[in-house]
């Protein structure tokens, strides 16, 4: 279960502080407009990748998330759901004991007969993620084994059930689809999101990694694009609108609404990232021969624009024509978008890294709404996949008359803190455990992990990304005691 | 392995961190990967304390480990102690690193920092957070205070005259249930008997704090989960007595204050306790209307001895939480506000023996588990009216639709009120009542509704519930609730949908007749007496429910 992890070279100072998936910021593939990217080592201040668990599991709607791991990730998981939101949700933790701990063969029996006593009180779930964790990895507890072994079992007990003519045969899975073994037992799949290799939004790309095995081939001949990332029903939806107008298709999205309708990968298929988080899914997507396109990221007008662009261009299609379609609503998120400018327009604003998504939202702020940025602190840097976004970045670089900003990958999160209180920015972009304490010394915050929460990308939430940070301001500036 | 979907308790280090936070002067070095860290937010969003938590994390990840993650720590600690300049360096392991091995402690006492360091060693694969604070603050507590502890049998030094009698608060911390309200309000309570509250632990003291524990004549042990091994240790080392009566609610709080008084043995505190105690029941009359008194006289025994409490008798109230408070809520529920209880337990293994005795006194089996399932099953099989718990329980009652209050940790938001809202001493008790019974009906409205239940007003039951009883408004938000049994079903149509053949049988069918008296049954208690009903008839055996069913059964179910 253990990635491959080459540690990359080190970049700067101390230890070379990124999430160490093999491909980022390896100078072997940097641009060859390089942007100046500081690298720094020290005490992190991040969720791990199991937090990504918090909106799959929503947005993966017949899936659940088997943590193996410790009382730790129990706790973290739970925190991180929005501190005991409730219903029943579709993940939980087999937490590792003792014994477990002794003798591996063992742990494998318990988990076992953990997922069978899962499985057996919710018997709608068509595919269930083993997720490995720090303990679970440091102990060598082989989770993708652990999967092979329970998906065999499974089919073989539907093949007993197959040959018993009384036994009823549960409904099987619609034509065409996957994810769902024989019988309608569920399919078992296992991914990484320890803090030994992950960050936060990572949790996403190993998640996606697993699953990309399962996707079927797509009819031969098919060109077709393929969305990758979370994106919330709506942003799916508005973009589907303008694949169409634009004349792109087949479109489809992975992650899926549902594990049930997995969407077809092969040659001919084109990737298009939504989110920049997303490495590893991307190597393995390429690994069954879809190509990945070069874009920025739908975060903000420009962004946008862009990336409908380079679907386009791989479309073959003329300019003036995406223009036309692209226009209309590239307007309405401009006049949205004016009202905020106004009110963000010179804020100076300094981001921690959290989400991964800090050098794309620093770049849109900068750019459509005139702020200042201080720093964009990021966890790590993937250059392969930011490739895209270089032009809109360098341009916000020093030499660009519209000002500049630096990049930091990593960093310490006390040294951070020191910075952020001797530059005392109009706005600080943090995770939840700092944003009261600095609050408290009278800085204005927003909250890091409503960014990845909130429907932010496209044209149309454009304005509504902005207002996430006019918020905190107008909120300051009305309070009055 | 455990599968857990909801954990009433962190692991150990969370423990730690609670009572590191609660103090100050005392900082955590946590061996951890980055994920842990998130631990600082429970103490910045829950608690909204406007600082850090006083902890730092190795962050070790995947490629320190194909090294040797010692280098990380000494580095991480010598950073940690030039920018925090703690008093008492505390380090811990997080479970990851306990199965490391790296000896964290020892790595950092072997760099010679110029203040004490003291490794907690927390077993985090076999104990879980409230453990783990208890015994943090008892290494703590005696990594300070060995050096000074006297040769065993020596006798304890004598007050000096004129000295008032001093006793310490051991217990509170960080993300404790109320924990910043009880302090204030036992601290007035104590003032108001003339006893000297000395130091206040582990909540805002310092490391020189502890070190004056042992001047104080006794300690009061407010939560035992926390302090009570550190009280033990105390009174075998320094010859120092503690308190055990909790003082959660009047009966308790009365326990309390004599218990203070014979420790604190002197003739004034014992007067004053004494008259403070009966003050407490000292008739109707002027209770609750009195003003600027000197000391809080509680309303609590006259409003629950007034008419209006009437209806609480014998309402079914099911308790689970920690045991301090679960022990408490019982007493409260049984003999101060005269309502039955019909459950009892605790999240809290190395508490249950006190529990399980308690729920003896009941005629109860404690129900001690920290699964969150087996607790949700127990509530709807002892069909509650009440339910305090934690806010996991507050969950599950909400989708049975039935009223809760939450009377234990673990900290959720809500649990940190903006006003002072203690649970200990005669204060608290007057908290208790309001929380507790806001969430039922007010009686005479229950009462109303009875009377006038055939009102064609009172027909259109989603009236009611939205206007007249904001409180149970999920019932009728929760169509999964058993209370929620169609009643628009067609007179003849048996009401239970049909399952499967062998189940039939046994399952009593409703006369017509009996169906239409059922429906005259005020619909708040409708689900109840239909569920009683069958089950009655099921026990004999009958296969009809007429009208006269309905009656034996609420004649043999009847208070
Ligand atoms: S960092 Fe590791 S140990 Fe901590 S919660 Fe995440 S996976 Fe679990």
């Amino acid at each position: 279960m253990t990635l491959a992890s080459v540690p990359p070279p080190a970049m700067a100072e101390g230890r070379q502080a990124n999430g160490s998936p093999l491909e980022t910021s390896s100078p072997r593939e940097a641009s060859s407009r390089d942007l100046p990217v500081v690298c720094e080592g020290g005490q992190r201040q991040a969720f791990c990748g199991l937090a990504g668990i918090v909106w799959l599991h929503r947005k993966l709607q017949d899936t659940f998330f088997l943590v193996v791991g410790s009382r730790t990730c129990a706790h973290m998981l739970q925190s991180a759901a929005g501190v005991m939101i409730f219903a029943a949700p579709r993940f939980a933790t087999a937490i590792l004991e003792e014994r477990d701990l002794a003798g591996l063969a063992d742990a494998n029996a318990e988990l076992d007969r953990v997922v069978t006593r899962l499985l057996e009180r919710r018997p709608d779930i068509a595919t269930l993620f083993l997720v490995g964790t720090c303990p679970s990895e440091v102990i060598k507890l082989d989770l993708h084994k652990a999967a092979e072994r329970l998906n065999q079992a499974f089919q073989a007990q539907a093949q007993a059930d197959a040959t018993q003519p009384n036994q009823p045969i549960p409904p099987q899975g619609l034509p065409g689809t996957t994810g769902v073994s024989p019988a309608g037992r569920p399919r078992v799949l296992a991914y990484s999101g320890s803090g030994l290799e992950t960050t936060f939004t990572q949790g996403e790309d190993t998640c996606l990694e697993a699953l990309v095995p399962d996707l079927p081939a797509p009819p031969a001949g098919e060109s077709s694009l393929l969305v990758v990332g979370t994106l919330a029903d709506v942003v799916e939806d508005q973009f589907s609108r303008l694949f169409a107008e634009l004349g792109i298709g087949p479109v489809r999205f992975f992650p899926p609404r549902s594990a049930r309708a997995l969407p077809p990968v092969g040659p001919g298929t084109r990737l298009l990232l939504a989110q920049p988080f997303l490495g590893r899914a991307a190597r393995a997507l390429e690994a069954r021969g879809a190509e990945l396109l070069t874009a920025p990221f739908p975060i903000g007008i420009e962004g946008t624009r862009g990336w409908f662009a380079s679907a386009a261009q791989a479309w073959g299609l003329a300019a003036d024509r995406v223009e036309a379609v692209l226009a209309k609503p590239a307007a309405r998120a401009g006049q949205a978008l004016a009202r905020y400018r106004e009110q963000l327009a010179g804020k100076r604003i300094a981001f921690f890294p959290d989400s991964q998504l800090e050098a794309l939202i620093a770049r849109f702020l900068q750019q459509e709404c005139d702020m200042e940025i201080l720093v964009a602190g990021v966890p790590y840097f993937d250059r392969r996949l930011m490739a895209g976004e270089i032009d809109l970045l360098s341009r916000a670089l020093p030499g660009h008359p519209a000002g500049s900003f630096g990049v930091v990958e990593g960093g310490d999160v006390d040294r951070q803190l020191d910075t952020v209180r001797a530059a005392r920015p109009d706005l600080t972009v943090c995770g939840l455990g700092l944003a009261n304490p600095l609050e408290a010394e009278g800085l204005t915050t927003k909250w890091s992990i409503e960014l990845v929460f909130s429907p932010i990308q496209g044209f149309e939430q454009a304005a509504d990304l902005a207002e996430l940070f006019a918020r905190p301001l107008t909120r300051r500036a009305r309070l009055r005691f | 392995m455990e599968l857990a979907v909801w954990t009433y308790e962190g692991p150990t280090h969370m423990g730690a961190l609670r009572v590191a936070t609660a103090m100050r002067g005392v900082h955590c070095l946590l061996h951890a990967p980055q994920g842990d860290s998130y631990a600082d937010l429970l103490f910045t969003m829950i608690e909204r304390r406007p600082g850090r938590p006083p902890v730092s994390y190795t962050s070790f990840q995947q490629r320190d480990l194909g090294r040797s993650t010692a280098d990380l720590i000494k580095e991480a600690a010598r950073a940690t102690y030039e920018r925090f300049r703690p008093e008492v360096l505390l380090i811990g392991e997080s479970c990851t690193a306990e199965l490391l091995q790296d000896q964290a402690g020892s790595l950092v006492r072997g760099l010679g920092l110029p203040v004490p360091v003291l490794p907690l060693d927390l077993p985090s694969w076999s104990r879980k957070e409230t453990w783990g604070a208890g015994e943090t603050f008892h290494r703590l507590a005696r990594a300070l205070l060995k050096p000074r502890a006297p040769v065993p049998g020596a006798p304890r030094p004598a007050r000096a005259p004129g000295q008032p009698p001093r006793a310490n608060l051991l217990g509170p911390i960080a993300l404790g249930f109320r924990c910043r309200d009880d302090v204030t309000a036992v601290s007035r309570l104590l003032a108001a008997i003339g006893v000297e509250v000395h130091v206040v632990a582990p909540l805002g003291a310092r490391p020189t704090d502890l070190l004056r524990l042992p001047e104080a004549d006794f300690n009061i042990c407010l939560y035992p989960e926390i302090a009570e091994s550190t009280c033990a240790w105390l009174e075998r080392t320094f010859r120092q007595p503690w308190v055990r009566a909790v003082p959660i609610g009047i009966g308790a709080t009365r326990d309390f204050l004599a218990e203070v008084a014979r420790l604190a043995n002197e003739p004034g505190v014992t007067a004053a306790a004494t008259r403070l105690a009966d003050s407490a029941t000292a008739g109707a009359s002027e209770i609750g209307f009195a003003t600027g008194a000197a000391a809080y006289a509680p309303r609590l025994p006259w409003y629950s001895q007034s008419v209006d409490a009437t209806y609480l008798t014998g309402k079914r109230v099911f308790i689970f939480g920690d045991a301090t408070h679960a022990l408490a809520a019982a007493r409260i529920v049984d003999r101060e506000l005269g309502m039955r209880v019909v459950g009892l337990g605790t999240y809290l293994r190395e508490q249950a023996r006190p529990v399980r005795e308690a729920a003896r006194q009941y005629g109860l089996e404690a129900l001690i588990t920290a699964d969150y399932l087996e607790v949700e099953a127990c509530i709807a099989a002892s069909h509650p009216e009440l339910v305090l718990g934690t806010q996991m329980e507050r969950h599950v009652a909400k989708r049975l639709g039935i009223p809760c209050a939450v009377i234990s940790g673990p900290a959720h938001v809500q649990d940190f009120p903006a006003r002072h809202a203690p649970q200990m001493g005669f204060e608290g008790a007057d908290v208790i009542f309001d929380t507790w019974i806001g969430p039922l009906m007010m009686g005479l409205e229950e009462h109303l509704l009875t009377m006038f239940r055939g009102d064609f007003e009172f027909g259109a039951e989603p009236a009611i519930t939205a206007e007249s009883l904001p409180a149970t408004a999920a019932v009728s938000q929760a169509p999964a609730s058993p209370e929620r049994v169609p009643d628009t079903t067609a007179g003849f149509a048996p009401a239970v949908p049909p399952k499967a053949a062998d189940e039939v049988v046994n399952d009593p069918i409703w006369d017509p007749l009996a169906e239409n008296e059922l429906k005259k049954i005020p619909f708040f208690v409708r689900g109840k007496a239909r569920r009683n009903t069958e089950c009655f008839a099921r026990e004999r055996g009958i296969a009809t429910i007429t009208v006269e069913t309905l009656y034996d059964a609420k004649a043999h179910f009847g208070r």
